[in-house]
């Protein structure tokens, strides 16, 4: 596997560590890194540079104690209500999403590497999305097979011919990360219509700060907290200018949606109505909400429900969800909508194998961040790659998210692997497959102690136009919570990190009160 | 604000209250069996008659006793005003509104939410006092907390309305329901066991501190007037009453109404009613048919709502 790295030409990010750093860092008690790539320590368990000041705390804590503040912050996380739903269960069920003490840290230096590969895919991702609505230059390259475009279910027809204002479709974006065992950073997929979790890296660090306030500062935590500020400014921007003070609001499915804390959560922290379907009307190409006082004009609206839902005069009629008449007046640009409909054409599991190309196409750079290397199962010659290395393999379903779909071939029986085989003979198109890494892993805490488990990392970017993207210093940490899993979905039984980008001199750095 | 938000907020209060107001009668009576000499009075069924739904009681429980009417009123989540089921909706309201209300007013309700959930099968098996008394220290932890920690804005003037609406309904059944029961004629005033069983209905509406400093003796009179009519103790059907007309009056003003609605013409006649009739008029026209009057307009007013707030035509 990690041939199969190194033939693609990865650029490696390695932290700077000399030999004398790695002597008078503090050495995580009794932990062993199993040889996997460890985002805290080096292979002999010394703390990496950022991450002395956590390390010496680890061991200076009894392992009683990190344990009675993992229970106490789980207990207030369902105090306040902090849950998601779970739809496989029994109707209602709440979880929280289980949350580990141990945060992970990211280096200056690395992050500034992440920080510049999003800005660059998030520009190409948007030339692409203005393209392929409109004049379809990439397809008629050749660069991007037509028969990928019209074979996804995600190209949406009623978008076409869609300019939104500044060219930019997707303002909001959750890309997820992973390194593998030399500490590579990879794209995992980019997520571009509705990405969750943010309201997690908002809450987790509040609650860090409140039970670990002795290491912000020292430790050079960058904040987070701007992000609800920022993401209601963004959205007041792109109302056209000749409207005064104008109304944003934040549409979601309604209570039962598995997202809905994080739906209300972010309204609440903007000062914007939530609003759901029934709580809108359009009239005369304008959208008003029903209030006590009558209708009134809304003219910003952050989204939360699928494409396909929207609006059922021009998507799914059965919606009940969403507004009729919604996209009327989006095209007469009356409201603002983020994301733009028709972005999930750009996140498909199929298109997510040419962003690189993509981004040589549009910008004429090379990618800074690199695709975990794909097989598309469309192309007859990866294909037969992908049947006779199905036990080496993950292998996804195009439209499928939240880890459903999935086939990790070393994980799984030979009668899954045949069963998976067919489906791929059945429909190509739907089909990827990538090596499995060995993610890095961080310190976590189990029944046994501290042990390593697999991490992923989604950053969230803002982008209110192509010269103004914003990466927020952080992103959810999401942790497999099972030993030696791979899978870090909160439907699969994942957690969550507090993520602690380190500052540089002269960045402001997290404090307590804020 | 969104007519779907005034709702929830509105209904949100409304069923906490209820649910406050179901263990206030249940803590009562638990009181009062260990006081009142046995077989007096059959304090149960009275506990039903106030929920107005005896006959869905009869055939769901048969005969009412101590056990069957605390599942009842407490805990059936198959009844649709059981205090369970009441915080279950509040719950969910809040939860849809969640961010029209301060955070720590969410947190309070969910606390109590699942402090009542959780305590559900011991209390069926053996309740007790002092969890009914629990029960009444959260509820008015939730309004104290909601009261201090929200701006007194149009949503607060809705949850204040929903609860003054509500409280208003309860105080009139309690004094309904057990004015007959405890004395069903005028010429047992004054009875040996009478003290007792009015200061218990004082009790149910945490009035009975405040009846003994202004009246000492328990008379029948003065305490339906203390019900009825007292001008500022907060459970009495005069003061709720005033209080829903106040924020009413505030939700207009912020709205900038010239013409009052329906509900609000409503809510201040009832008022002007209430400040200008006296007990000894009530009592001669019948208690009971004045009771039934406030209810009507209660309802009425609620319904008016409605129409001018919550469900108004796009």
């Amino acid at each position: 596997m990690n041939q199969v790295l190194s033939n693609i030409g990865v650029s490696t990010v390695k932290q700077s560590q000399s030999q004398a750093q790695t002597l008078s860092a503090p050495k995580l008690n009794q932990y062993n890194a199993e040889g996997f790539f460890d985002e805290l320590v080096d292979g002999q368990t010394y703390a990496r540079p950022d991450a002395e000041m956590l390390v010496d705390l680890i061991n200076r804590l009894p392992p009683q104690e990190l344990l009675r503040r993992q229970r106490s912050i789980e207990q207030s996380l369902y105090q306040m209500g902090i849950t998601f739903t779970v739809y496989s269960d029994n109707a209602g069920t709440e979880k929280i999403m289980p949350f580990d003490v141990i945060p992970r840290i990211v280096s200056a230096m690395l992050w500034q590497h992440i920080e510049a590969g999003l800005r660059q895919r998030i520009r190409a991702l948007n030339r692409f999305l203005s393209d392929i609505y409109n004049e379809q230059a990439i397809v008629k390259d050749g660069i991007i097979p037509k028969e990928l475009i019209d074979s996804a279910s995600s190209f949406l027809p009623q978008c076409v011919g869609l300019r939104p204002p500044s060219d930019v479709w997707c303002h909001i974006t959750g890309t997820d990360l992973v390194r593998d065992a030399t500490g590579a950073v990879y794209v995992l997929e980019d997520n571009l219509r509705c990405p969750s979790g943010v309201s997690y890296v908002l809450q987790n660090r509040h609650i860090m700060k409140r039970n670990f306030p002795q290491l912000f500062g020292a430790s050079r935590v960058r904040p987070v907290n701007d992000y609800a500020s920022r993401l209601y400014g963004m959205l007041r921007s792109m109302v056209p200018s000749h409207v005064d003070n104008p109304t944003v609001a934040v549409l979601t499915p309604g209570v039962y949606n598995s997202a809905y804390y994080e739906h209300s959560y972010l309204a609440q922290q903007m000062g914007v109505e939530l609003v759901e379907g029934r709580d809108l009307v359009v009239k005369d190409d304008f959208v008003y909400m029903l209030t006590t006082d009558g209708l009134q004009r809304v003219d910003s609206i952050y989204r939360r429900i699928d494409d396909d839902f929207i609006d059922p005069e021009v998507f799914r009629k059965d919606s009940t969800l969403g507004v009729k008449g919604l996209m009327r007046a989006y095209r007469a640009g009356n409201v603002a909508l983020a994301n733009a409909p028709g972005t999930g054409i750009a996140d498909d599991k199929v298109v997510y194998a040419f962003v690189p190309a993509m981004i040589k196409y549009y910008l004429g750079e090379e990618s800074i961040l690199p695709n975990v290397p794909t097989y598309v199962c469309q192309r007859e010659e990866d294909r037969k790659y992908v049947l006779s290395h199905l036990d080496e393999l993950v292998v996804k379903a195009a439209g499928e998210s939240g880890g459903y779909g999935i086939l990790i071939g070393p994980h799984a029986t030979p009668e899954e692997r045949a069963a998976f085989a067919e489906k791929i003979e059945e429909n190509p198109r739907n089909y990827v497959a990538q090596p499995t890494l060995q993610l890095s892993r961080v310190p976590t805490l189990s029944d046994n102690g501290l042990e390593g488990r697999h991490v992923d990392l989604r950053p969230y970017v803002l982008c209110s136009s192509p010269d103004d993207v914003w990466v927020m210093p952080g992103g959810l940490t999401r942790v497999a919570l099972r030993k030696g899993s791979l899978v870090v979905n909160s439907s699969q039984g994942g957690g969550s990190k507090d993520t602690w980008v380190v500052a540089e001199v002269g960045q402001p750095v997290a404090t307590v009160n804020d | 604000m969104l007519s779907r938000v005034a709702e929830s907020i509105y209904w949100m209060s409304r069923q906490v209250e209820r649910a406050e107001n179901h263990a206030r009668f249940l803590e009562v009576t638990l009181n009062l069996i260990l006081d009142q000499p046995e077989n007096l009075v059959d304090p149960w069924e009275p506990l039903v008659q106030v929920t107005g739904d005896t006959k869905w009681f009869l055939k769901e429980y048969g005969p009412p006793n101590a056990q069957n009417v605390v599942k009842f009123l407490a805990f059936d989540l198959n009844y649709h005003s059981s205090m369970m089921t009441c915080l279950r909706a509040a719950r969910e309201n809040a939860k849809s509104v969640r961010e029209s209300l301060s955070s720590e007013s969410y947190e309070q309700l969910n606390e109590f939410y699942h402090f009542v959930a959780g305590a559900t099968e011991a209390q069926l098996t053996d309740p007790t006092v002092e969890f009914f008394d629990n029960v009444r220290r959260y509820a008015i932890m939730w309004s104290g907390t909601l009261d201090s920690t929200m701006a007194h804005d149009k949503a607060w003037h809705f949850a204040n309305l929903g609860r003054l609406i509500e409280r208003a309904d309860k105080t009139s059944r309690i004094l309904d329901v057990k004015y007959f029961n405890l004395l069903p004629r005028l010429d047992d005033v004054g009875t040996a066991i009478d003290d007792l069983q009015w200061s218990t209905l004082l009790l149910a509406i945490s009035g009975f501190e405040t009846y003994r400093r202004e009246h000492h003796l328990v008379e029948l009179e003065k305490v339906v007037e203390f019900f009825l009519f007292h001008r500022t103790f907060p459970r009495s059907i005069r003061s709720c009453v005033a209080g829903a007309d106040w924020s009413l009056g505030e939700i207009s003003d912020s709205s900038h109404e010239t013409v009052p609605r329906e509900a609000r013409q409503r809510i201040a006649a009832l008022k002007h009613r209430l400040s200008c009739s006296n007990v000894k008029e009530v009592l001669a026209g019948g208690m009971h048919q004045f009771i039934d009057f406030l209810q009507g307009e209660l309802n009425e007013i609620g319904n008016r709502l409605n129409h001018d707030y919550f469900n108004q035509p796009g």
